[in-house]
């Protein structure tokens, strides 16, 4: 087993401290930076600026950290999911998503996930680890169509506040100039609501957030997700509604529709209550079932239904395209699939 | 970011009253009080006022003199660690009680793990156990937190569920092997689960195919 450290994740203080440990000279820090985030090689010999000794130095303790999909399934309309192995061999999703005027990948910020939202087939893993800010770097620069994508939004595994100081990191590597230099504006990301950890990251960061909305109501939002007995939605929009954004950073909510659910005229009152005076836009998602959820999607016609209302209550919403439904692209089958779970360590 | 909001939750300095490891890596913290509560309730509660808080339920009635609290060490923790060597007459800071996870009027089932069995302690020494059945489970003995609590105040209605060895009064096997297989299943009536995630969602999946509506489940996981 290679115990390597990774040197993709490092910021450039880190990699001067790396350089430092191995009394090479201090510029070698933003020769790596460079080969690391802007070149994108995957190995360190191809660091062909640096000598072969610090290569060699180099080599010996650390590796580029790059990981290879282990599995790819292509869809009809050329949605493509990545399985990445992941460390203690469990394995994350990405999902790539091209569309004529952009193309999007989806990337997981955790293995598993810790949050039980009812129709999520990630939280049927429960939660395996933590993913490293390298990990999800990785995903975005190890898939075919790296130097294509255009967009970038954290939705897939994992809750991204739970794992706030890896997503921060990444997403300084991913926007700073001696990084990948991608615009803040071209990166959207997702939480369910862990306000603490949503503050911070309003605060530390210049990305789109995307809340995940799903009922307006607090007795059906506490069964569809547990984190409402703790983070309100009410409270996250009141959260929400102390800061100003600005006219180029966006806030949306992401609103799966069950049928005969949360799709009556009801929750269009609801949702616009709720929001009322904020901001914002709403995505509404076809839901994709998974196994053994009493939940089932709403109909087509019914979402549109749904969207033009909102719409005609002032708050811009849309229907996402469906994309990938032969690969079932919504994250977590594939990788639950793939998943083994050690039944002696359970206590239940 | 043209921020303006810098409302957090407020963390209040709490003394530390004592501080006791149970079995190992697992504590109960006695924390002084500074409002009333609603069993099943948890506080935040961080190091420094600034840190970002962690979220612990309240493991005591809601007449308990102090505010109790049960947390297991995590190694790689920001909190738990330094948590584990405070002493009495250290200072945490801490929220006022809040959350929705509180008891209902309907027949109940509670299904806790680990540390997940503390609302329901607070509920228990809150004299709010009557017309619940408690399904608790462990892998050990001595990790049935607060067991004689519930053996005194729930009798026959307290079942323990151990999987790693038998002894008096433990079911020996899993709680999703009983749920799997149980014939006093109702769909009519609450089901309260508070553990980990993947307690949660396996638990709750089984329900689900045991024809419980999903309305009638509600979970607390731990993050």
């Amino acid at each position: 087993m290679d115990n390597r450290e990774a040197l993709l994740g490092k910021t450039p203080e880190e990699l001067r401290q790396v350089v430092e440990e191995l009394d090479l000279p201090g510029f070698t820090a933003s020769q790596i930076s460079n080969w690391l985030y802007q070149k994108k090689v995957a190995g360190i010999e191809e660091m062909t600026n640096l000598s072969k000794k610090a290569r060699a130095m180099l080599q010996d303790k650390y590796v580029v950290g790059r990981t290879t999909p282990s599995r790819v399934q292509t869809s009809v309309d050329g949605t493509k999911k990545y399985l990445f192995p992941a460390h203690r061999n469990l394995f994350i999703e990405s999902a790539y998503i091209p569309e004529e005027n952009r193309k999007t990948l989806c990337v997981s910020s955790q293995v598993g996930c810790k949050m039980g939202c009812l129709f999520c087939m990630t939280g049927k893993q429960g939660f395996q680890a933590q993913l490293s800010a390298g990990e999800i770097i990785n995903q975005v620069l190890s898939i075919e169509e790296s130097d294509q994508l255009s967009n970038l939004v954290y939705m897939g595994m994992g809750e991204p506040m739970d794992n706030l100081d890896q997503v921060l990191k990444s997403l300084q590597i991913l926007t700073s100039e001696w990084g990948m230099g991608w615009s803040p504006r071209r990166i959207n990301v997702s939480t369910i609501g862990v306000i603490p950890a949503m503050r911070r990251f309003i605060e530390e960061s210049e990305a789109h957030l995307a809340i995940s909305l799903h009922s307006p109501f607090d007795e059906e939002r506490r069964r569809l997700m547990p984190i409402q007995q703790v983070y309100s939605i009410e409270n996250v929009v009141e959260t929400l509604m102390e800061y100003n954004f600005g006219r180029q950073r966006r806030i949306s909510f992401e609103y799966i529709m069950f049928d005969g659910l949360n799709d009556t005229p009801n929750h269009v009152k609801g949702i616009t209550k709720l929001l009322n005076g904020l901001r914002c836009r709403i995505n509404l998602i076809k839901f994709h079932s998974i196994p053994d959820s009493p939940l089932k999607g709403t109909p087509p016609e019914r979402m549109q239904w749904f969207a033009d209302q909102l719409n005609k209550k002032g708050i811009t919403t849309t229907v996402r395209r469906s994309r990938g439904e032969d690969i079932y692209a919504a994250c977590g089958l594939l990788s639950t699939k793939t998943l083994v779970k050690k039944e002696d360590n359970k206590d239940f | 970011m043209s921020g303006t909001g810098r409302r957090r939750i407020e963390l209040r300095p709490a003394a530390v009253i004592s501080n006791t490891e149970i079995v190992h890596g697992v504590y109960v913290m006695e924390i002084e009080k500074h409002s009333d509560f609603v069993p099943g309730q948890l506080i935040a509660a961080a190091r420094h006022p600034d840190d970002e808080p962690r979220l612990y339920s309240i493991a005591c009635g809601k007449d308990h003199p102090t505010l109790r609290i049960l947390y297991d060490v995590k190694p790689d923790g920001v909190l738990t660690p330094a948590m584990a060597v405070m002493k009495s007459g250290d200072v945490l800071y801490i929220s006022s009680p809040f959350g929705r996870f509180t008891r209902t009027p309907e027949n109940s089932w509670w299904i806790a793990t680990g540390t997940g069995i503390a609302p329901f302690v607070s509920m228990t020494e809150s004299g709010e156990s009557a017309n619940r059945t408690l399904l608790h489970g462990a892998r050990y003995r001595d990790n049935f937190f607060f067991q004689d609590l519930f053996i005194e105040r729930m009798e026959g209605r307290y079942l323990r569920f151990c999987t790693g060895e038998q002894g008096p009064g433990l079911i020996e096997g899993r709680i999703t092997s009983y749920l799997k297989e149980s014939n006093d299943i109702r769909p009519e009536i609450k089901y309260y689960l508070c553990g980990s995630a993947d307690m949660v969602v396996e638990v709750r999946d089984i329900l689900l195919q045991r024809g419980v509506p999903f309305d009638n489940i509600i979970a607390e996981i731990y993050f």
